[in-house]
């Protein structure tokens, strides 16, 4: 196992968030975690990244134990992270913003650079804006390409579908996808549970602080309680949005306009 | 998307704004060739050196005050001050309330080295700024793992202790300070157009202007070729995203102890100057109003853009000496002026591009707490978009 996380607690003061979190990521998996508002899913990844200080329990890395380890180090061991919320430096450019995320390597980040540009052309169009000034699924963008100049071992991903159009969202999940099969391992965090679970190999389900489920993610498209509590399937009218998403979805897979563009970029991608 | 969409809506004051914009100047200095550089620098320069002259005097001091006087006393020491203090609040981010409290440890330490154990100048301020720093990382380690808020009131604290340690020691004569302060020994009797710029004493306000001068220049090398460095960029990064930042590797503690510690030496150098001029010092000399007003200097001449914030102390040092025939009122209006300047300019009077996109997104620096909160632009499957981190 890449990433071993081993029946960890987190406490904000005497609030417990994590009461015993265990999950592991593979080599080569996408791994995703997913559960409702204060399931835990933020924490873990922030705790794995180093954000979080854990009260118990141990990761381990690459076969080392990574727990207390500062964050910053983590960084060159091998952990890559695009936070919540996205977490761009709003007063750099894009390109400054890429570069921030070759800080802590030594050695010389241009093919990192080309490579970003090469995934997301249009960072490379905005290469002198200020990031703070790009929309959001530019940003969501940036701060995947910046986690990548660090060439992680394990990119962690924190909602990148958060607030952006459902067009993007598909944008950004074939990405994800890309990004996996140039060969980085990637752990998942998604309100956004159908289209997470469609990318995924493996998913944790999280509900307050505890994984309820765990199971191969093509089961759990499948399993009639997830599909009920985060799916939006059988009792659809507190989740009135979930269908026109899905249909959305669907529609964008279907027919080759709305995903013309992600494909393009994975045909690019190939080639290199 | 343009960069003051966070501003007021009224047109009226977004034609004012960009009228005062300095992009046109900025692009022609990011153009201009290093001899033209040099030139402006050197001109800079000897700006400086001629500001004590009677006929630039006679305008900026009202009459029957001491130009040169005011020039060291005040308007050097703040701009020296803010220099420093930009380091923490400017380039690191970190909102510091008690900056006065490093002023006082390079004073004191030169007063104490200086009266009891008969160090010369030279020495003290070695030693002074060695102090200072040390205070800063003393300051610093335990309270810097403290974002935004917390953090400014625990600098302000901090000031205070300083302040009340030294007013409550003996050993330092308490309220009645320190007296008898030596001026520095004078380097040369050379003279030039009727000063005699090495030649230190009470009576010519004029050759501490221009130590001032020297240690402002340092300053400003120092703290420039370090904005342009890794460390400068590690700045940057923890001032618009202290979590990013350590993502990205920074190790964010130790940047921002050493922000602590470089803006403390440079404000403990100050404090030098300050107590061997004055040649006596009391803990009234560095109230609490001092770190407000070298802040309020920073921020208002824009905060992370040095030639921004010299010019925002030196104007804050200067205005009020400048009116004093407006008495009692003169406060006011200076309150009042700052008030504006605030509402027409947020920014600053001269802030550095970087910045202003940083404001502009409302997460720039200063006591932020941390990354923006998306908004979510459509009604995903999670209605309630709120964040984790509110538990």
């Amino acid at each position: 196992m890449l990433l071993e996380i081993e029946d960890i607690h987190v406490h904000y003061g005497k609030i417990a968030a994590l009461k015993g979190i265990t999950a592991s990521v593979d080599d080569g998996e996408i791994v995703t975690l997913i559960g409702a508002n204060g399931a835990g899913k933020t924490t873990t990844l922030k705790t794995v990244s180093g954000l979080r200080n854990l009260s118990s329990g141990a990761i381990r890395f690459d076969g080392r134990d990574i727990s207390r380890m500062p964050g910053h180090k983590r960084v060159l061991a091998g952990i890559g992270q695009a936070p919540e919320g996205r977490g761009i430096f709003p007063g750099m450019t894009v390109e400054e913003n890429l570069l921030m995320g070759a800080y802590a390597r030594k050695d010389d980040a241009s093919k990192e650079l080309a490579e970003a540009y090469e995934l997301f052309p249009r960072l490379a169009e905005r290469r002198t804006q200020a990031g703070g000034t790009m929309s959001g699924g530019e940003q969501q963008m940036l701060a995947i390409g910046r986690a990548l100049m660090a060439k992680p071992k394990v990119l962690l991903l924190d909602e990148p579908s958060m607030g952006l159009a459902p067009m993007l969202v598909q944008q950004i999940f074939s990405i994800i996808v890309e990004i996996n099969r140039r060969g980085t391992t990637v752990l998942l965090v998604e309100q956004n549970a159908q289209q997470a679970l469609q990318i995924a190999h493996r998913a944790y389900v999280l509900e307050t602080g505890r994984v309820v489920k765990s199971a191969p993610a093509r089961d759990l498209l499948d399993d009639p309680q997830v599909r009920a509590a985060y799916l939006g399937g059988a009792s659809g009218d507190d989740l009135a949005a979930a269908p026109d998403v899905a249909s959305a979805s669907s529609a964008a897979s279907a027919s080759d306009a709305p995903s013309a563009e992600p494909a393009d970029d994975r045909e690019e991608g190939s080639s290199t | 998307m343009n960069l003051t969409k966070n501003g007021n809506g009224n047109g009226g004051l977004g034609q004012v704004r960009d009228r005062l914009s300095l992009d046109p100047l900025r692009d022609a200095w990011a153009g201009a060739p290093a001899a033209v550089r040099w030139i402006v620098y050197g001109l800079l320069i000897i700006g400086g050196l001629l500001l004590p002259s009677e006929s630039i005097g006679s305008f900026m001091a009202p009459s029957g005050v001491d130009w040169p006087g005011m020039l060291s006393t005040q308007i050097a020491i703040y701009v020296l001050l803010a220099i420093g203090l930009n380091v923490v609040v400017g380039m690191a981010g970190l909102l510091d309330l008690g900056y006065v409290a490093f002023y006082a440890v390079g004073a004191y330490t030169m007063a104490i080295f200086a009266t009891k154990y008969h160090w010369t100048f030279w020495e003290s301020l070695v030693l002074a700024i060695a102090f200072s720093a040390l205070a800063g990382v003393i300051l610093g380690a335990p309270t810097l793992r403290l974002r935004g808020d917390y953090l400014a009131i625990v600098t302000l604290g901090f000031g205070e202790i300083v302040k009340r340690t030294a007013n409550n020691s003996d050993y330092v004569n308490g309220p009645r300070g320190v007296q008898g302060i030596p001026h520095p020994p004078s380097l040369s009797e050379w003279e030039i157009l009727g000063v005699q710029p090495l030649k230190y004493g009470l009576l010519d306000a004029r050759p501490y202007y221009y130590l001032l001068l020297l240690f402002i220049i340092v300053s400003i090398i120092f703290v420039k070729r370090l904005e342009r460095s890794r460390v400068g960029r590690a700045w940057a990064s923890i001032r618009e995203d202290e979590d990013a930042a350590e993502l990205m590797g920074v190790p964010t503690f130790k940047f921002k102890l050493a922000a602590f510690a470089i803006g403390a030496a440079i404000g403990g150098s100050g404090g030098v100057v300050y107590a061997s001029q004055q040649t006596s010092i009391t803990p009234l000399n560095f109230e609490f109003i001092v770190s407000a007003l070298i802040l309020a200097g920073v921020v208002l001449g824009g905060s992370g853009n040095l030639p921004g914030v010299m010019l925002g102390a030196a104007l804050l040092a200067w205005l009020p000496e400048r009116f004093r025939e407006l008495k009692d009122y003169r406060m006011l209006i200076f309150g009042a002026a700052l008030v504006v300047m605030m509402i027409f300019r947020p920014e600053g009077l001269w802030p550095s591009r970087q910045r202003k996109a940083e404001l502009a997104e409302g997460t720039g620096g200063m006591g932020s707490l941390g990354a923006e909160v998306a908004v979510p632009e459509h009604d995903g499957p999670g209605p309630v978009e709120t964040r984790e981190e509110g538990k």
